[in-house]
């Protein structure tokens, strides 16, 4: 993965920058000794290590736009950084760029029950919301796997999805408000408690951004009323076709579960060695349905759920009867990650998604890739939203493994885009699948979507090396009206 | 002023690239429906979407639909019924209120304003079902952004930025929507009597329940009386009214429990009545004549939607109508008070933490104040405008005065 050229001036000035850093923040909030570094030399995409230049870890909103001033006026490359899970490596930090890290704004600031809203600090971890508002039976919807550890900042900036969000959305639709920086050091509020302000959806467009537009202060998020129950049914099928098919009907008939998710069978049996949750081995495909709501809605549409399923050809169906049986029909669905990781030394993780309807070609598809590349693959699958998470099986002890590995990876991704799909779903490009944007963008797509970083940051400070293959300066992208040609600031010295 | 009717991507693209060289700005309009709504726009040349027309694929299991952005919306709205399908953001009709036709309008005029009905709160706006697009730059480019997939954040969320741009960055050729299952049942619990105080605290706390709300409405008796809903046109006092959608059973017990948790007198509208009553809410029915009247529509923080009515001056002879549970409030003014009297209420929402948009006035007077509430984020914007139209071709105007 090819980041860009470290710039060996920026590299001497090092001195010079942490003394204008320390002068901002706390002593402690500039990290500047190599082994300390090295705690931010990559995110939850290990493959990829860097150290960054410095690390700081403003308090407040105006540090961060302090920081972010500084940073600007010398030209210094800026990497935010929430938990660190990010599977696409959208945190890799830059050799000549500093890391700015938002763990200290950890506090949840407001709850507002009768506006259903949070407002929260970026660093919050998304499982902390929804234990805040149980206190009322209330919760904050997406839920990614990782919420116990991800940052709502970082939730924003990747556009986090989870299982639920074919029912309740991703972080886009529970969104209500933002505070954010720009890299200039202005700091701009966005909604607010309110629905919709007109003008723009400048909230829409920083969701999703991975960290390329804005620094997200602080959020306001909505809160969603618990549902009164929520139960599971189990259901194995003989192929992914019937599975799929089942997934469909489901869906036509009208009914859109809270959850529902597949698993191959390699996938299963790794689960069911792993947590023993009672998953019938024959299946070829496994399906997990989950309804919410009142329980005589909950009753109803299970019933509907099973009789589709049947008239599928199901092999066995279980429903759960008690919430620890539906805690156990999900473990292993759950655990799915760590399963494949007691069978493998390694894996690797990739979030396609596809019509739903092309799910048989394209598993077909990927057993012959993985016979090619000789590597093993299990699949799970947000199947209501046609969400792929095929899981490659590697040992990165093996010369040329994880180069084999990622090779496969990218083919399969190539594949979701050549059947009607895109490249990720909930995980975000990042650095991870930057070089493949070519395979769904044209170069014009790919130029408007710069030329919007340019209205948010013109110098290409923040974040650069993610999301696109190329970097092409502003000027050159025609953003000449801006600049005049000039490049920006001609009047500061460069380092 | 000439029109022009471009039925391929790269004819619009020659129109958009000849308009580049000589400098003519273009009004973009689909059915024109929605074209008293925004800034008045000056401009050399008319571009209609019109002829992108037709669903191009809809796979009622994939929860997707694409189709020319000129498609009209009766057509998509036939097609999802048949397959009991619908956008369930609940896209108004609104050209009514400015004195065009009932049913008209497009697609892509749908998702350019953003349009989104009462199930808003519940369900989304237009921008949460916006997939993806291909359309125009201002540079002449044909491009597109998002996919057509229910699920997908692979680069920038552009069809969140055109939704609600009025046509201001660029002319959709194409769109992709998510679509979703139209529930089997639906029920309305009607409270009466209710002030404006009481009805904005039942709306919250009935939202606020498991039960699923996805409508929450009031109106005071003046408007209630104008109901084609007999059950509430006769109902003699003001009308709280509350929405339960989904499978006959679940629709059943929440509704009677519903009524248990909030007590004293409450009656049901079922199934045609209560779709009808909805009906008339999303297109604001109520306030639609006298055509000459101001009207704003008030986004707030639902709890802050009492607080809004109770504030509002007695010289301006407003009528309103309070939906989203409080957080949105349409209110009608006399016409002939002076400009500043008619600001009064922009005031009042911004400081109640939301913002007012003015839907419907004369040139003048929304030349004067401005249809959106003027913010901090007009520099940035502006600086989103250039990036899809440098030349400022698109809509001049439209939006904010200048650009």
């Amino acid at each position: 993965m090819l980041m860009p050229e470290p710039d060996a001036a920026i590299l001497a000035r090092r001195p010079q920058l942490l003394a204008g850093l320390r002068r901002l923040v706390d002593e402690a909030a500039v990290i500047a000794d190599p082994d300390a570094l090295r705690a931010y030399e990559s995110d939850g995409l290990t493959a990829y290590r860097q150290p960054p230049m410095i690390a700081v870890l403003p308090k407040n909103t105006a540090e961060v736009a302090a920081v972010l001033r500084l940073c600007h006026e010398h030209g210094v490359k800026v990497v935010p950084r929430g938990a660190g899970t990010s599977l696409s490596g959208g945190a890799l930090p830059l050799a000549d760029g500093i890391i700015l890290g938002l763990g200290r704004f950890n506090r949840i600031l407001e709850m507002d029950y009768d506006n259903r809203c949070a407002v929260v600090q970026p660093g919050v971890p998304n499982l902390a919301i929804s234990h805040a508002a149980a206190e009322r039976g209330f919760y904050y919807a997406p839920d990614p796997s990782s919420q116990i550890a991800c940052s709502i900042g970082g939730n924003i900036a990747e556009n986090s999805g989870g299982v639920h969000c074919l029912k309740y959305g991703l972080t886009t639709n529970n969104v209500l408000g933002l505070e954010i920086v720009l890299m200039d050091g202005e700091i701009l509020r966005i909604g607010g408690k309110h629905l919709d302000a007109h003008g723009y959806d400048l909230m829409g467009v920083l969701t999703g951004s991975e960290g390329l537009l804005g620094v997200v202060t602080e959020v306001t998020v909505r809160l969603l009323r618990k549902p009164e129950t929520a139960r599971a049914l189990l259901a194995g099928f003989t192929s992914a076709e019937a599975g799929g098919k089942c997934v469909a009907d489901v869906i036509a008939a009208g009914i859109i579960p809270a959850g529902m998710e597949m698993m191959d069978k390699p996938a299963t049996r790794a689960v069911e060695e792993f947590v023993h949750a009672g998953y019938p081995l024959d299946a070829e495909a496994l399906l997990i349905a989950e309804l919410d709501g009142p329980e005589v809605e909950v009753d109803h549409l299970l019933e509907r759920v099973r009789t589709i399923a049947e008239a599928n050809g199901a092999t066995s169906i279980r429903v759960s009867t008690s919430e620890q049986e539906r805690l156990l029909l999900w473990a292993g669905r759950k655990a799915a990650f760590p399963a494949i990781g007691r069978i493998s030394p390694d894996y690797y993780c990739m979030d396609g998604t596809i019509p739903r309807r092309k799910l048989p070609l394209v598993l077909q598809r990927m057993s012959e890739m993985s016979l090619r590349y000789g590597l093993g693959v299990a699949n799970v699958f947000h199947a209501g939203d046609g969400n792929l998470h095929p899981l490659i099986m590697y040992d990165a002890n093996k010369p040329g493994e994880l180069h084999a590995a990622e090779a496969f990876g990218a083919d399969i991704l190539r594949l979701c885009v050549e059947v009607g799909g895109v490249l990720t779903g909930e995980h975000g490009v990042g650095v991870e699948k930057r070089d493949l944007m070519p395979a769904m963008f044209s170069e014009t797509d790919l130029k408007q979507q710069m030329r919007l970083k340019c209205a948010f940051d013109p110098e290409q400070l923040l974040n650069p090396g993610k999301v696109f293959p190329t970097l092409h300066r502003c000027a050159e992208l025609g953003a000449m009206h801006i600049h005049s040609g000039q490049l920006p600031h001609p009047e500061l010295p460069r380092f | 002023m000439t029109s022009f009717l471009p039925s391929t991507d790269e004819d619009l693209a020659a129109c958009v690239r000849d308009a580049v060289a000589t400098g003519r700005k273009l009004r973009i309009k689909g059915q024109g429906s929605k074209i008293g709504w925004g800034l008045p726009v000056t401009a050399d040349q008319e571009v209609s979407t019109a002829a992108f027309s037709g669903i191009s694929d809809y796979e009622p299991a994939e929860l997707v639909l694409t189709a020319g952005a000129g498609t009209s919306m009766a057509v998509i709205e036939q097609a999802l019924a048949e397959k009991q399908q619908q956008l369930a953001f609940e896209p108004a009709d609104w050209a009514p209120l400015w004195g065009g036709q009932a049913g008209a309008g497009t697609i892509g005029g749908v998702l350019a304003c953003n349009l989104s009905g009462p199930r808003r709160f519940q369900a989304g706006a237009a921008r949460d079902h916006f997939l993806g697009f291909t359309a125009v730059n201002g540079r002449g480019e044909i491009y597109k952004g998002g996919g057509r997939v229910v699920k997908n954040v692979t680069g920038y969320d552009l069809p969140k930025l055109l939704a609600g741009s009025f046509g201001t960055l660029s002319i959709m050729t194409e769109v992709t929507v998510k679509v979703l299952p139209r529930a089997e049942k639906q029920r309305t619990v009607l409270l009466f009597g209710e002030t404006a105080a009481a009805a904005n605290r039942s709306m919250i706390a009935a939202i606020g329940s498991t039960y699923d709300i996805g409508g929450a409405c009031h109106l005071p008796l003046a408007l209630a009386q104008k109901s084609q809903v007999d059950f509430v046109a006769n109902a003699g006092a003001a009308v709280t009214a509350l929405r339960l959608e989904g499978s006959g059973p679940s629709v059943a017990h929440r509704c009677a429990a519903l009524r248990q948790m909030l007590g004293g007198q409450s009656e049901e509208l079922h199934s045609m009545r209560s779709i009808a009553f909805w009906q008339e809410v999303r297109d604001v029915v109520p306030l639609r004549a006298p055509q000459e009247r101001v009207l704003w529509r008030v986004s707030l923080p639902p709890a802050q939607g009492a607080a809004l009515v109770a504030a509002l001056p007695p010289d301006l002879a407003a009528d309103w109508l309070m939906d989203w549970g409080g957080g949105l409030i349409w209110i009608a003014v006399a016409a002939d008070k002076p400009v500043e009297r008619i600001a009064v209420l922009r005031a009042s929402a911004v400081a109640l933490g939301g913002h007012a948009t003015l839907m419907r006035a004369t040139d003048q007077v929304r030349r004067d104040l401005g249809v959106i509430t003027p913010a901090a984020l007009e520099p940035l914007m502006r600086r989103v405008k250039e990036s899809f139209d440098p030349a400022g071709l698109f809509n001049p105007g439209r939006l904010t005065a200048g650009w």
